[in-house]
């Protein structure tokens, strides 16, 4: 028996949102096919009437919609996006490395381990406890503003070191996750043939715990691409930012679209690769467990 | 093509869209409501919010001098009538026809002000500087008052003495996001570095005394404050008077076509002309002591 598919999948084989039919019956893809490209026909006609009909429409229009303005507000927010995916490149690549530690400290056995493992529940519960947006105004402002000698005062530097740490604290917990859901028997049997406990996670259980987690940790990257955004409270001037200073300006919101659109062609894809990779990599299991 | 059921649903779309439709347009029939008498501005007349009420919106917080005293009196108390801004609306208000009582004070984001949609305030005033951009979703009164941009930083920076804008170019500067003093920095001062911009200027104050600016600028009575109250040892390197920027006016901010504007501002003038307006800048905005001046 095939359990429903969480894939999007449309109207049949390679289908769009929905069940997949029972297999053999092709007319009744067809019509199902038919339908559902109906009746999304229908539903956006019928959203888009009910917001064109809307008395301030026009006005939303002029606001939100104006093409004048969105040639005019896009350099200055694309400039800003560029910065927005440096930022999210270079933390994602230091935040998969980080968080595999801490989980990796986590996951030790024995009581000699016991002060790092504490160390490492009380960062993430320290850490994942905080509002990312607080860590980022308590280290961009607070930190430099201390005038240690050495330390950087950088806004872009403090803005991200805080979400490199709020977002490895989160991920360390999907790794651990994953290094939880390989079974016993995996750990005993590396320990048996003779390796020490780091072996065991490094050469048996971390490779196939980080299989386990890959759709997790790509609904990280997702989250984490929109929310570099939020060192814009530190005055830096990303794509949000860049449409904030132009709305601001202008009093037209035309900038927050542009950049909305900017965030969407990068994420949509990554979702997109998600649901796809999820779905293969059940469809390999399912055909060496049958 | 369709099998014979979706005619069916496409006709109860289209009924259930032009139910909707019809719902809309009943509301939105109200939303201009009756207009006063053309050219009457007795209260009875006038096209508030709340009728015999003047509904008045500012920031939260709203700092002095604007509203409050640079001593502290009356700090984000609007009611309090201490501040040039809360004292200016008092003095419209009684110009207009209205008791103290009448006046009504709500707080709203700077976002939320210039949003479209119906605004539960008859005006709002947050230091809002007269653009052209803005005047195509908002209307504006005449200006109540007109500032010069001013630069603060920390006594002993390398900028503290400017004697011209050149002086400045290596500054690393910040203002408030939608402020005129951000378009000033970078339309005029054009500094090597990219200006830092911040959500409001308790944040810019944050980031200048964590070191990461050398600089803000602001409007010059903010500067007063600023410099007076909140950031210790920081001073007011200058003040700047220049053709470049365009004079920075601010005036009280409505929806546009409000029908009130006209008789606001026959009472703004009407302020101007006895004097009161120069009074209360003179009870607020203005400190003793002289402030280099950079022009050109």
């Amino acid at each position: 028996m095939r359990e429903p598919s969480s894939i999007d999948n449309v109207g049949g084989g390679p289908g769009l949102l929905g069940p997949p039919p029972a297999p053999g019956r092709r007319e009744e893809g067809t019509r199902a096919a038919l339908i559902a490209f109906a009746s999304t026909i229908i539903f956006t006609i019928v959203a888009l009437w009910v917001i064109l009909a809307s008395p301030n429409w026009p006005k939303i229009q002029q606001q939100f919609f104006d093409w004048g303005h969105f040639v005019e507000a896009f350099p200055a927010i694309l400039k800003g996006f560029w910065l927005d995916i440096k930022m999210f490149l270079g933390a994602e690549v230091i935040i998969l490395i980080l968080s595999l530690i801490i989980a990796m400290i986590r996951s030790l056995r024995g009581p000699a381990f016991f002060p790092i493992r504490a160390l490492a529940v009380v960062f993430i519960d320290i850490i994942r406890g905080v509002p990312v947006i607080l860590l980022i105004l308590l280290m961009g402002f607070g930190i430099p503003a201390l005038q240690l000698p050495g330390v950087p005062k950088s806004a872009l530097f403090w803005g991200l070191t805080a979400l490199i740490l709020s977002y490895s604290a989160y991920t360390a917990e999907v790794y651990r996750a994953g290094i939880e859901s390989v079974h016993e028997s995996q750990r005993m049997s590396a320990r048996s043939l003779g390796l020490t406990q780091g072996q065991a996670l490094r050469y048996v259980l971390v490779p196939q715990a980080i299989r386990n987690v890959v759709p997790a940790l790509l609904n990280g990257f997702v989250s984490l691409q929109k929310d570099v955004a939020l060192v814009l409270v530190l005055g830096i001037r990303e794509a949000v930012r860049a449409a904030d200073i132009y709305a601001a300006k202008t009093f037209n919101y035309t900038g927050y679209i542009a950049a909305t659109l900017l965030f969407l062609i990068v994420s949509i894809p990554v979702a997109r690769f998600t649901d796809w990779y999820t779905e293969r990599d059940r469809r390999r299991k399912q055909s060496v467990t049958a | 093509m369709a099998p014979r059921p979706m005619k069916r649903t496409v006709f109860t779309a289209l009924v259930l869209a032009l139910a909707m439709l019809a719902t809309a347009c009943g509301s939105g029939d109200d939303v201009t409501g009756p207009t006063a008498d053309e050219g009457s501005c007795d209260v009875a007349d006038l096209n508030l919010v709340t009728p015999g009420k003047l509904t008045v919106a500012t920031g939260e917080p709203a700092y002095p001098p604007w509203v409050g005293t640079t001593d502290g009196e009356g700090f984000d108390d609007p009611a309090s009538k201490l501040g040039y801004e809360a004292a200016l609306v008092y003095e419209l208000a009684a110009q207009m026809g209205f008791t103290d009582a009448d006046v009504v004070w709500t707080r709203v984001g700077f976002d939320e002000a210039i949003a479209p949609g119906t605004k539960p305030w008859d005006f709002n005033l947050q230091q809002y500087s007269i653009t052209e951009a803005r005047e195509q979703v908002v209307d504006f009164s005449a200006p109540y008052y007109t500032t010069r941009q001013a630069l603060v930083v920390f006594e002993g920076s390398p900028f503290a003495a400017p004697s011209s804008m050149a002086d400045l170019k290596d500054a690393a500067l910040g203002a408030q996001v939608g402020t005129t003093s951000l378009d000033f920095i970078e339309d005029v001062i054009k500094p090597s570095k990219e200006a830092a911009v911040y959500n409001d200027n308790a944040a810019a104050k944050a980031a200048m005394t964590a070191g990461q600016i050398d600089g803000i600028i602001v409007d010059l009575p903010t500067a007063y404050y600023i410099t007076a109250v909140e950031i210790e040892g920081s001073v007011i390197a200058a003040q700047f008077e220049t053709e470049a920027a365009d004079p920075d006016n601010y005036g009280l901010l409505f929806a546009e076509g409000n029908s009130l504007v006209p008789c606001v501002n026959t009472a703004l003038a009407a302020l101007r002309d006895s004097g009161k307006l120069d009074e209360l800048e003179q009870t607020y905005l203005t400190q003793g002591g002289s402030i280099p001046t950079i022009s050109g």
